[in-house]
């Protein structure tokens, strides 16, 4: 008899295949946010599989902070011009010279909270009506209650207790005017389930996830790269270490680990050993336990 | 294979959970994610600090499933929540609800994505009414696995008696249920570990596996309908570039059964007949696609074929119809469901209008007995009502066929899911 069974990964991608489908079927204007990092473009990856041999039907959305690695932007924009998909780019630097939001201050300032604003500013200006991201359930408490399509009020809000139940396949994703989705296809992935899909499709991704030598401090328990806008303070020092990065956000904020993983097979061992989240090495969900739920209220990712 | 590839051999177990505050529920996901390592650092960090703020004596393992700061300071859950962990054998996704009566459509929904529902029964209480309202959900939802956890043992002496009284009680009830076919019984101890990763030295006499084992070897491969060939058309591919001119593709995810190159197909609800061209996942050509796969197709003839069509094989037709027979659980606060009401009717691909024809009963989900002669459901409620639909519906029974037997209903002012229903 022949064996019906899917692997647990083909399982993941046929699920997340069917929800780009259906946001693209069921939203007029979608847009797929796309910050550089390794689930958005998995998540792109998937895209392109679910509508070939057409183009992806909706636009990419970066919201840039400004504070990027610049690795992040080169490879955004010849993967961008790779698909054959347009680019909208919002600028924390241009809500912050609208006067639409304000620079943190003090000595751990960071643009990560910011980005809401932008985000929301672009949805408007755009008129998209569903943004797809690539957040996963498993990446942090607040999200482990997250639905697929995950609804937002006029005012970009989420209000974790006026979420619609999701059943079987069947996703509703009606809404008043002004209303907005966040459409989530990976879901159900793990860490791991995105660094073995990336190795089983063999799927580029940037040099910052994988060991290189780089000039880093130890701040706050996190290792940060020295850029422009990380430098060293008193009483601090920077070296140059073998590193690499699990998650890649804005610089000021994004912690590097220790790592000699030069490839995607040793990184997925190396995070099979790990004993540390990757969000662990996050600064902004270290600010407290509620961090992240507080963000999404206010129109995070 | 080496064992970095290990993982392209893995499959995938969603299971389900429901219990109350105090049966244990949390402790034993915390358990089973202690042992086997999926809890990181940073977490159990996390959850230490949340267990000294609320004077507790041990690192409470149940606070790692507490997702929202609104439920943490109630001390409840108040929605599904997903959870997942690995061995590597297979990933699961633990579809975790409460279990309060006022917490069914959490169970339902936990319920409907989930190959197995894991039931905790306090060895001091015994079968309690949560425990009948867990098991009959599981089967209404048509889950063919229970594993059933008689949890607590160690505060019974880990007797063997205790044990074979509640797996009676048990049996006494179960044997009334419809879909459930296979029933496993584990005697445990949540808070002490026994039987959850290690097998039990505490109870020799049980010879059956430790839970985590069942739940790596539990066998779902031939749970899903792979019979009756359903496709549901989601989406049409069409590049309009000069390398693909008169490329048309159907995209889409099987629903149940096997399509196969040069098939024999019909469309519905045209009716027509033609045959499968190609079968495409992304650009790899494929000889076959099964449920749960999402493909594209290709057709020899120009059909016209758009979203909320269905292919299937012309011998082997599901049922059509406007008038369906249904079995629903009641999801909405504000609005009562009452003869006449209109919805929008959510199923397969298909968006229609429905509105409710009859309403005949209600079962009470603690007595399993049906409530006949009632004007309406509550929140909460689940029974059986007649809906009229605008269009034809492709359909199968929800018992043969969990995706084209399935449906929601929508409230079209205020756009909420109120309702889910399972096909007759």
């Amino acid at each position: 008899m022949t064996n019906y069974n899917l692997t647990h990964l083909h399982q993941l991608e046929a699920e997340a295949i069917f929800i780009l489908r259906e946001t693209a079927a069921q939203f007029e204007r979608p847009g797929l946010l796309f910050s550089g990092g390794k689930d958005s473009i998995v998540m792109a990856h998937l895209a392109q599989k679910a509508f070939s041999p057409s183009r992806i039907p909706f636009p990419f959305v970066h919201v840039d902070t400004g504070h990027n690695f610049p690795e992040t932007n080169e490879f955004r924009d010849s993967f961008v011009e790779e698909l054959g998909v347009q680019l909208i780019v919002g600028s924390v630097e241009d809500s912050i010279n609208r006067g639409t939001t304000t620079e943190e201050s003090g000595p751990d300032a960071s643009r990560n909270a910011l980005q809401s604003v932008t985000l929301l500013e672009t949805i408007e200006q755009e008129t998209l009506d569903a943004c797809l991201g690539g957040g996963r359930r498993d990446e942090e408490k607040a999200r482990a209650k997250e639905r697929f399509f995950s609804h937002r009020d006029a005012f970009g809000q989420w209000d974790p207790k006026n979420q619609r139940p999701e059943l079987w396949n069947l996703f509703n994703g009606r809404k008043g005017p002004g209303e907005n989705f966040r459409v989530f296809p990976l879901s159900n992935w793990t860490e791991m389930d995105v660094w073995q899909y990336a190795k089983l499709e063999q799927i580029a991704l940037p040099g910052l996830y994988f060991a290189h030598e780089r000039e880093v401090l130890e701040r706050n328990g996190s290792l940060l790269a020295v850029t422009d806008f990380v430098t060293p303070r008193e009483n601090e020092s920077s070296a140059t270490e073998t590193v690499r990065f699990r998650t890649i956000g804005d610089a000021t904020c994004t912690g590097a680990v220790r790592s000699s993983a030069s490839n995607l097979e040793e990184v997925i061992s190396e995070v099979a050993a790990s004993r540390v989240t990757e969000r662990g090495n996050r600064a902004d969900d270290r600010r407290s336990e509620a961090a992240m739920e507080d963000r999404k209220k206010q129109g995070y990712f | 294979m080496g064992e970095a590839d290990a993982y392209l051999d893995m499959d995938l177990l969603r299971f389900t959970t429901a219990g109350s505050v105090d049966d244990g529920k949390s402790t034993l996901i915390g358990r089973l994610f202690h042992d086997s390592k999926a809890i990181f650092e940073d977490q159990l960090e996390a959850i230490e600090r949340s267990s000294r703020k609320r004077g507790d004596d041990n690192v409470n393992l149940a606070l790692l499933t507490d997702g929202l700061r609104a439920e943490r300071e109630q001390g409840i859950t108040i929605d599904v929540a997903y959870r997942y962990f690995a061995t590597p054998r297979r990933k699961f996704i633990i579809a975790d609800t409460p279990g309060h009566v006022q917490y069914t459509r959490n169970m339902v929904t936990g319920a409907s994505t989930a190959n197995l529902a894991l039931i905790l029964v306090d060895a001091r209480n015994g079968v309690v009414e949560q425990t009948r309202r867990h098991t009959f959900i599981a089967d209404l939802l048509g889950i063919k696995h229970v594993a059933v956890c008689i949890n607590k043992m160690d505060l019974v002496g880990y007797k063997e008696e205790a044990y074979h009284q509640i797996v009676a009680e048990y049996r006494d009830f179960v044997s009334r249920l419809e879909n459930v076919t296979e029933l496993t019984f584990l005697p445990i101890s949540a808070l002490k570990g026994d039987n959850v990763v290690e097998r039990s030295e505490n109870m020799p006499w049980y010879e059956g596996p430790p839970l985590l084992y069942h739940l790596e070897n539990v066998y779902v491969g031939s749970d899903a309908n792979h019979v009756d060939a359903r496709f549901p058309v989601q989406w049409v591919i069409r590049p309009h570039s000069d390398e693909h001119h008169d490329f048309r593709g159907f995209a889409g995810r099987v629903a149940g059964g096997v399509f196969k190159k040069g098939d024999e197909v019909t469309i519905l609800p045209s009716g027509f007949s033609t045959r499968i061209s190609r079968i495409l996942s992304g650009s790899e050509e494929r000889e076959n696609a099964f449920f749960p796969q999402s493909v594209t197709i290709l057709l020899k003839d120009e059909i016209d074929v758009s979203r909320g069509d269905m292919i299937v094989k012309p011998n082997n037709q599901p049922k059509i119809s406007q008038d369906l027979d249904s079995r629903i659980c009641w999801f909405s606060a504000s609005r009562k469901l009452s003869r006449g009401g209109k919805f929008i009717f959510r199923h397969t691909t298909k968006e229609a209008q429905a509105i409710v024809s009859e309403i005949n009963y209600k079962v009470d989900v603690n007595t399993l007995r049906k409530v006949e002669e009632i004007d309406g459901f509550e929140m909460n409620d689940i029974g059986r009502v007649m809906l009229r639909v605008s269009q034809p519906v492709f359909h199968d029974a929800y018992r043969s066929n969990r995706n084209t037997g399935s449906f929601i209903l929508v409230d079209p002012f205020t756009n909420e899911t109120v309702a889910a229903g399972m096909l007759r």
